[in-house]
């Protein structure tokens, strides 16, 4: 009541969605995440025009080199640029990570709002086979399904989402849970709402932060276990470079040339903090953080 | 004078908010409190009142910050201590007692562990007295069987027991002071009584100091010797209780008790239109914008709190001489007003034998044949007329909740008919068709839960435009938003806002906004008010007679607040244990003779008047489920005749000069009649 007004006691018209934006201004880590997130996005679209070496190309003559003007990250034992090869690297990871994310997110998030609306034996039971499927270590998991189904992206892209979907409807079941007694709902229900116009109207803008939060964690997971599925080598085909992949190949030259390693690691790691820092601040922003929580 | 026990000197308490400005919840609080007194702290929410109440106990809110001024509480400065300091005062000279007392014990201690370990730590107490003396306090609380309630985890006990516990807790560090953050609000009004009646003694007893913080006047008139009237984050008057209560000098103080509804006066009270501002932000008087006495003098010039003269009242007004001359009684008697009610002789909601349980036998109780528990609600025969008002009232548990959720279709029946006209009401919501639906609409208790946070007002009351009319096209659906909100008595441009940017009054408006965007027949109001100030309620109760007058609705209100009830119903059904007790018109409900728990709950009732006494009569032991045969009211019972009330139902009697007052009870009506005149007149 009191934060919204202006000068003259007059409540300006501000959405809860330009509240956080305005808030998130406000946290360094954010923006910084934020900034994070954005340079890997703009590195990965424009990457195969900026390369100073075309990814693919052995020079034989300069295996396992150190790192020189030409070369400053070094190159790998068959004598591609490690550069060249990091900044590329991630198009495919984000890619299929962020599809995928996306995919996690509406499948699961819509599950977990309904199995929380619905409750009863069915939310019971779905519930059940959820935690059967989450008892399994995603590793295997994923490994199973693409071993069957190839390593095609947009084969990883549905495991992926599918996978990662029911730690969602974990989450989004239990942030429904928490509006579903509200009175908002049961006036929904007394009006005579279809249950479809209660589920998106009424409980998803209501779930959809804590979703937008946990899809932002989810996407760094993801980010890591396509990087694992790589390094095993179930994830893109080679030659394609990608960062998992990579350090799987420069690990064994690891001792000697550490820079090998360092590039692809670098582009990883900084991708992943930046989510984090960006989720952690987006979750204080929206007020999901009670511990930061201002008075009033 | 003897020496102050707490010191308030020029304190203003403040906040940054995210934009680095500085924003006060208290401005220059001057406060004396006397060791042994009394002192009823009041104000409408955001009044600062907690905030201050929070500051005796030298503790603020995470980000709030003393900008001016001091607490001095017997002789210790309590912003100038450390932590080590503060932690050896708090509990043991002063001690907190809080709003929800079930959230404020641990709830995997045994309460009795919790008081031993208040003593062990706060008195010189050891192992083996400690425990005996846990079990005074006990007593001393008048819970029953000290020793049983001892050995309870809090969630064991009910509501006034955890509250009754915590102020055991309370007293066990032997404090100078209590400082009560509205210790009874959320609690049936019966063990509101019982519980300040309490206080009240064991305060005078101990010569125990107390600071009484609450919204309602007539807790306050109950308990206080002196009381405070806090208004945007200042103290506008500081009387003694007597004095506040039969001629307020501030027009604020005589705002709010001019709003409140009593059962000595009829109709609705006055409301006080506006809201208050943000403390310290107006360069004039606080209250100026909302005051019928305000001059230019109020705008341009804040008036000081200052002592009238020959008296110790002290007031914050330029004008209170002019105030203070009008009579207050007579001005009361002129406020309260009532409103038409055109009842036709049709009957709306016709109820039969009604009975409704949340118990389900599962496969197992059915294999061991155990008997069913007796149903919530049961043989609930009622008839509800076209465009009057039928109020519900109860305790918590009455069962008046479970009828109404039952007559809008979010519960199923297990018994008996409702019918609506010639409609089914026994269908659930997603069985009934669409139009039904439309002609009963319900409002909510608490408009902050009723109203999704993520919609603007726009699209709340869209909604059953939508639903319901959706013939209509864009721009008649906004041409019809913007003709509720003037229903509604709201501005067009509050379309564009979100919920959380009105205050509760608003809410609750937009609520009924769009609980008439139907255009229903028949209103369900579960509690309309009671989550609201004062100052607005009596607004809303307004608004609400007014609708009803225009558009010929039927309202089912269930209220627990009898002064309430008392100024908007036609008739009143009163409920015990999910069972009726009595039917009747208003005006025979609130005079003798009636139902003994009728009698419970109008004795139990706290007027804005020191004078009047509230009658406890039933204990205010709660029972978790009705018996299983007999009288529903027999346990606690103030005229219980023996065994016939607890083996053979009672009959329903009527009066003879009023058959449609209809009183479920043994005893005779006369002799009824006789037994509580003599009580009243006491």
């Amino acid at each position: 009541m009191i934060e919204n007004t202006d000068s003259k006691g007059v409540m300006k018209r501000r959405s809860p969605l330009l509240e956080t934006w305005d808030n998130l201004r406000r946290s360094w880590g954010g923006m910084i995440g934020l900034a994070l997130i954005l340079a890997h996005f703009f590195i990965a679209i424009i990457s195969p025009a900026i390369v100073p070496h075309d990814p693919l190309e052995m020079d034989s003559k300069n295996r396992s080199a150190l790192p020189s003007w030409e070369h400053p990250f070094g190159t790998d034992k068959l004598g591609r640029d490690v550069f060249s090869r990091s900044i590329v690297g991630g198009r495919v990871s984000i890619a299929v990570t962020l599809a995928a994310t996306l995919l996690a997110l509406t499948w699961g998030g819509l599950a977990g709002i309904l199995l929380g609306f619905l409750g009863g034996w069915v939310d019971e039971f779905a519930m059940r086979v959820v935690d059967a499927l989450l008892a399994i270590p995603w590793l295997l998991v994923l490994l199973i399904i693409v071993s069957a189904f190839g390593t095609d992206a947009w084969i990883q892209a549905l495991t992926f989402g599918f996978t990662y979907g029911y730690t969602i409807i974990r989450v989004a079941r239990a942030a429904t849970l928490d509006y579903v007694t509200h009175d908002f709902i049961l006036a929904a229900r007394a009006r005579g709402e279809r249950k479809s116009t209660v589920v998106l109207k009424e409980l998803l803008p209501n779930v959809r932060d804590v979703l937008m939060v946990d899809g932002a964690m989810n996407w760094s997971w993801m980010l890591l276990g396509f990087s694992s599925l790589s390094f095993l080598g179930f994830g893109v085909p080679p030659p394609t470079p990608d960062w998992g992949y990579m350090i799987a190949i420069n690990r064994e030259i690891l001792a000697t040339q550490p820079w090998s390693v360092f590039g692809p690691a670098l582009m990883l790691s900084t991708l992943i903090v930046g989510i984090n820092l960006f989720a952690d601040a987006f979750a204080k922003a929206m007020g999901l953080d009670r511990s930061q929580g201002a008075p009033i | 004078m003897s020496q102050a026990l707490v010191q308030v000197k020029d304190l203003s308490i403040g906040y940054h908010n995210k934009r680095g400005k500085l924003v006060y919840v208290l401005k220059n609080i001057n406060l004396t409190i006397q060791p042994g007194e009394t002192v009823g702290l009041v104000g409408e929410s955001g009044s600062g009142k907690s905030t201050l109440g929070q500051a005796m106990l030298g503790y603020l809110r995470a980000g709030s910050k003393v900008k001016e001024g001091s607490v001095d509480f017997a002789s210790h400065s309590m912003f100038a201590l450390n932590d080590r300091q503060l932690e050896s005062i708090r509990g043991g000279e002063i001690a907190l007692i809080p709003q929800n007392a079930g959230k404020s014990l641990t709830p995997t201690i045994r309460v009795g562990e919790q008081i031993i370990e208040t003593l062990l730590y706060k008195t010189k107490h050891t192992k083996e007295t400690a425990r005996k003396r846990m079990l005074e306090l006990i007593a001393q609380v008048r819970l029953p069987h000290p020793e049983v309630i001892a050995q309870r985890y809090p969630h064991e006990l009910s509501g006034g027991q955890q509250q009754r516990v915590a102020v055991a807790m309370a007293l066990a560090g032997e404090p100078k002071m209590l400082v009560l953050d509205e210790p009874t609000t959320g609690l049936d009004v019966t063990t509101q009584a019982h519980i300040l009646e309490l206080l009240r003694d064991i305060v005078s007893k101990l010569g125990t100091a107390m600071m009484y913080i609450s919204h309602d006047m007539g807790v306050i008139a109950r308990v206080s010797d002196r009381v405070v009237i806090m208004y945007a984050g200042e103290i506008v008057e500081d009387s003694a209780s007597k004095e506040i209560f039969n001629s307020p000098a501030h027009p604020y103080a005589r705002g709010l008790l001019e709003s409140i509804p009593r059962l000595a006066l009829n109709g609705i009270p006055n409301s006080m239109p506006g809201q208050p501002p943000i403390p310290g932000t107006l360069l004039g008087c606080s209250f100026a914008p909302r005051c019928k006495f305000a001059t230019d003098k109020c705008t341009s010039e804040a008036p000081q709190l200052h002592q009238m003269p020959n008296s110790a009242r002290l007031i914050r007004c330029h004008h209170w001489e002019q105030v203070i001359a009008a009579d207050f009684s007579q001005e009361l008697h002129q406020v309260f007003h009532t409103v038409q009610h055109n009842t036709q002789d049709k009957s709306a909601i016709e109820l039969e034998n009604v009975r409704i349980s949340y118990h389900k036998s599962d496969w197992l109780d059915r294999i061991q044949n155990k008997p069913q528990p007796p149903a919530t609600v049961d043989d609930i025969t009622l008839n509800i007329r076209r465009g009057e008002t039928m109020a519900l009232v109860g305790e918590s548990g009455s069962g008046k909740s479970t009828i109404v959720r039952a007559l809008s279709g979010l519960l199923g029946t297990q018994g008996g008919s409702m019918k609506f006209l010639y409609e089914n009401l026994n269908l659930k919501v997603d069985n009934r068709p669409l139009e039904l639906c439309r002609r009963i609409q319900l409002i909510f208790q608490n408009p902050d839960a009723s109203l999704n946070p993520r919609h603007m007002v726009a699209e709340i009351l869209d909604q059953p435009l939508k639903l319901y009319f959706p013939s209509m096209n864009r721009d008649q659906r906004r041409a019809r938003q913007v003709e509720l909100l003037e229903r509604v008595r709201l501005d067009s441009r509050y379309r564009l806002r979100y919920p959380g940017q009105l205050s509760g009054g608003e809410k609750q408006r937009i609520a009924i906004a769009r609980a008439f965007a139907a255009e229903p027949e028949v209103v369900l109001c579960d509690e309309v008010t009671s989550a609201l100030d004062v100052s607005v309620q009596a607004a809303v109760l307004d608004l609400l007679a007014e609708l009803q007058q225009e558009k010929k609705t039927t309202y089912i209100i269930i209220a627990h607040d009898l002064a309430v009830v008392k100024a908007i119903a036609d008739r009143v059904a009163v409920l015990y244990q999910g069972r009726l007790c009595e039917v009747g018109a208003v005006n025979k409900i609130y005079a003798p003779p009636f139902h003994p728990y009728t009698e419970t709950l109008l004795g139990a009732v706290l007027e804005p008047d020191p004078d009047t006494q509230p009658k406890l009569l039933a204990n205010d032991t709660p029972e978790l489920a009705p018996p299983a045969q007999g009288c529903p009211f027999q346990r606690r019972c103030p005229h219980h005749l023996g065994d016939i009330c607890n083996t053979v139902a009672p009959p329903w009697q009527s009066p003879k000069d009023s058959p449609e007052h209809k009183i479920r009870c043994h005893i005779p009506l006369k002799e009824l009649e006789v037994k509580q005149k003599e009580a009243m007149s006491e």
